[in-house]
């Protein structure tokens, strides 16, 4: 089954289709949003303060007077770095353990496994919240974080699915031919456990938006003058007496934006199981 | 002067540790085979049959290389087994065909990557010398050269378990191990592609051991089979021999199980065993057979028959036939 197929199957898909297209939009806003803004997002206004959505201010402005149109485009960019960041980690680190893990077994199964089995025992935005507290408060240090927080179940998943494999008569039958482990890894388990990992990092594509929001919530991730969704919300909570709609905004771009994420990563499923059928 | 058999396997054993006791130490084992002599010679074909569970894969598998045998030694022309692990030409001398012939193909391969894995792994000629190869050993399997582009799941079972046969002849092995190849495919299907290796074996002149749970699915292919029961080989004969005169109680049992296409045949008098197959972890003492056997003997109970001549042919597990042995 080629790349091909599976992107045909996946834009047959109406919702994959969609969440595609939007994720796509949100990637190249977070490339061109300098360029784009209506107005330097930080850049005050103090005549213009908590204006109402107007033909100047499309989504009005914020307790400073700042253009929240402008701000949200630029939040795209926190969002889709973190998100992007925080799946990179987990893929480099949490799926060649997990594969050396199942492949090997024994002490390296033992080792990686009761490493894994520790940082799962730890609350996730707990260890987040620790990892950034150790490294320095920092977008990046959330990313980071985030990355960390997501390695085990890359790692317990690639292990679960390389068990799986490693005993399927194909791989038995390039060990007769003389195949040693590099060659059993590199052509039969990770072609064929690749499938569920691609599915797995498009959920946690939008799980790392939503954490890295959180953590920018909690003022742990983004810093002023950055901009992130998360520290959007967190103005907004402040002011939420005088103008409850500044909160919407971010709000509706991290719903969107993770909803995306969840239909693709179903979309990636449906489109990558052999057995699929058009429904 | 005697021929020097091609595969000869010396009181095998594999024995799986089950369980630990206190302190870590082993001290329960399943004896999936115990003590398996077999030779086979150049250019012939060994059925190995039995129920399941009995270590006739365990025993195939060590064949292969696949699993290494607790005690014991295999020799392939004379050398032990593990020098041509140790030196990687085992593939060259021995291959095997799985039973499944859907996940004993890469899904994610294509058919030409697939069936030229082993001449890759063993560094045989340039990338167009294999791809011709590859033309040639599809063709000669039954399909053609446009296949090899296309990927495992676009075919059927039977052209499956060609593509198999074709990954297991590219190095031109010597020996071809054959784990119940047919069991998964249609009836009309089994019969092609038992011909189809028969033909192989007359051309190229391989030998192989092939591997079932019903003595008539060998039949056809066998020139000698072995009957296992428990991780032991209580029969091994002739196929002429066997058929027509089987001695074991067991292999008289499977005999009369196989249907009979002659209805004037169908009240015939039928041996069924009672009883389930013990359990390989807790075999019984004496003859392994004894608890199901419809002529045991109370000395059954305590001897465990050795695997003795009862003809110039044949080879038996049995204590009807030591004492006329020592007779």
């Amino acid at each position: 089954m080629s790349i091909g197929t599976v992107f045909k199957r996946l834009m047959a898909e109406r919702l994959a289709f969609f969440s595609f297209i939007f994720l796509m939009v949100l990637v190249i806003i977070s490339i061109i949003a300098p360029f784009i803004v209506p107005y330097d997002p930080i850049e005050q206004d103090l005549m213009k303060v908590m204006a109402s959505p107007s033909a100047q201010h499309w989504l009005g402005t914020d307790e400073l007077g700042r253009d929240i149109f402008s701000r949200l485009l630029m939040g795209t960019k926190s969002a889709i770095q973190a998100g992007l960041f925080a799946i990179l980690i987990p893929l480099c680190i949490g799926v060649p353990m997990g594969i050396l893990s199942g492949y090997l077994g024994g002490v390296v199964d033992d080792i990686f496994m009761r490493i894994v089995d520790g940082i799962i025992a730890i609350p996730a935005i707990l260890l987040a919240l620790g990892i950034t507290g150790a490294l320095g408060i920092s977008l990046w240090n959330a990313m980071i974080a985030i990355g960390i927080v997501f390695t085990p179940q890359f790692a317990r998943l690639a292990r679960g699915q390389t068990l799986q494999i490693r005993s399927e008569p194909y791989v038995e039958a390039a060990k007769i031919s003389g195949a040693g482990a590099g060659w059993i890894m590199l052509k039969h388990i990770i072609p064929n456990i690749a499938p569920p990992i691609v599915v797995q990092a498009s959920f946690n594509l939008s799980f790392a938006i939503l954490v890295e929001a959180s953590l920018s919530f909690l003022g742990m991730g983004a810093q002023s003058p950055q901009i992130s969704w998360g520290n959007m919300i967190q103005q907004a909570y402040s002011m939420i007496n005088m103008n409850a709609w500044m909160i919407v905004y971010p709000g509706l771009a991290i719903i969107l934006t993770v909803l995306a994420g969840n239909f693709l990563g179903d979309g990636l499923r449906l489109a990558l199981d052999p057995k699929y059928r058009k429904t | 002067m005697k021929q020097q058999p091609l595969v000869s396997l010396k009181d095998i054993k594999k024995h799986f540790p089950v369980g630990s006791g206190l302190f870590g130490k082993k001290n329960h084992f399943v004896k999936a085979v115990d003590g398996v002599s077999l030779d086979i010679y150049p250019g012939e074909t060994v059925g190995l049959v039995g129920e399941s569970g009995c270590g006739k894969s365990t025993t195939g598998r060590m064949v292969v290389g696949l699993s290494d045998p607790t005690g014991g030694e295999i020799y392939f022309e004379g050398k032990k087994l593990n020098e041509y692990k140790a030196k990687k030409s085992l593939g060259k001398n021995l291959q095997m065909i799985f039973q499944d012939p859907y996940s004993s193909l890469n899904p994610r391969m294509t058919v030409a990557d697939i069936i030229a894995e082993p001449l890759v792994l063993h560094k045989v000629g340039t990338a167009s010398e294999r791809r011709k190869r590859v033309d040639e050993l599809l063709e000669r399997v039954g399909l053609a050269s446009y296949h090899g582009n296309r990927y495992p799941i676009e075919f059927s079972g039977g052209q499956r378990q060609r593509l198999g046969i074709a990954r297991a002849l590219a190095l031109q092995p010597k020996l071809i191990v054959c784990d119940e190849p047919v069991s998964a495919l249609d009836v009309s299907i089994q019969a092609q592609i038992l011909n189809l290796l028969k033909e192989i074996q007359n051309d190229m002149g391989l030998s192989y051991l092939f591997i079932a749970h019903g003595i008539q699915a060998v039949k056809h292919i066998s020139d000698k089979i072995a009957v296992m029961y428990l991780g032991k080989i209580i029969e091994f004969a002739n196929k002429e021999e066997l058929f027509e005169n089987p001695r074991h109680p067991y292999t008289k049992a499977l005999l009369s199980a196989v249907p009979h296409p002659d209805p004037k045949m169908r009240n015939r008098e039928r041996i069924i065993l009672t009883g389930d197959l013990p359990s390989p972890a807790n075999p019984p003492a004496g003859c392994s057979f004894h608890t199901r056997c419809p002529v045991a003997m109370e000395q059954c109970k305590r001897i465990d028959p050795n695997l003795l001549p009862t003809s110039k042919q044949s080879l038996t597990a049995c204590l009807l036939f030591e004492d006329k042995v020592a007779n």
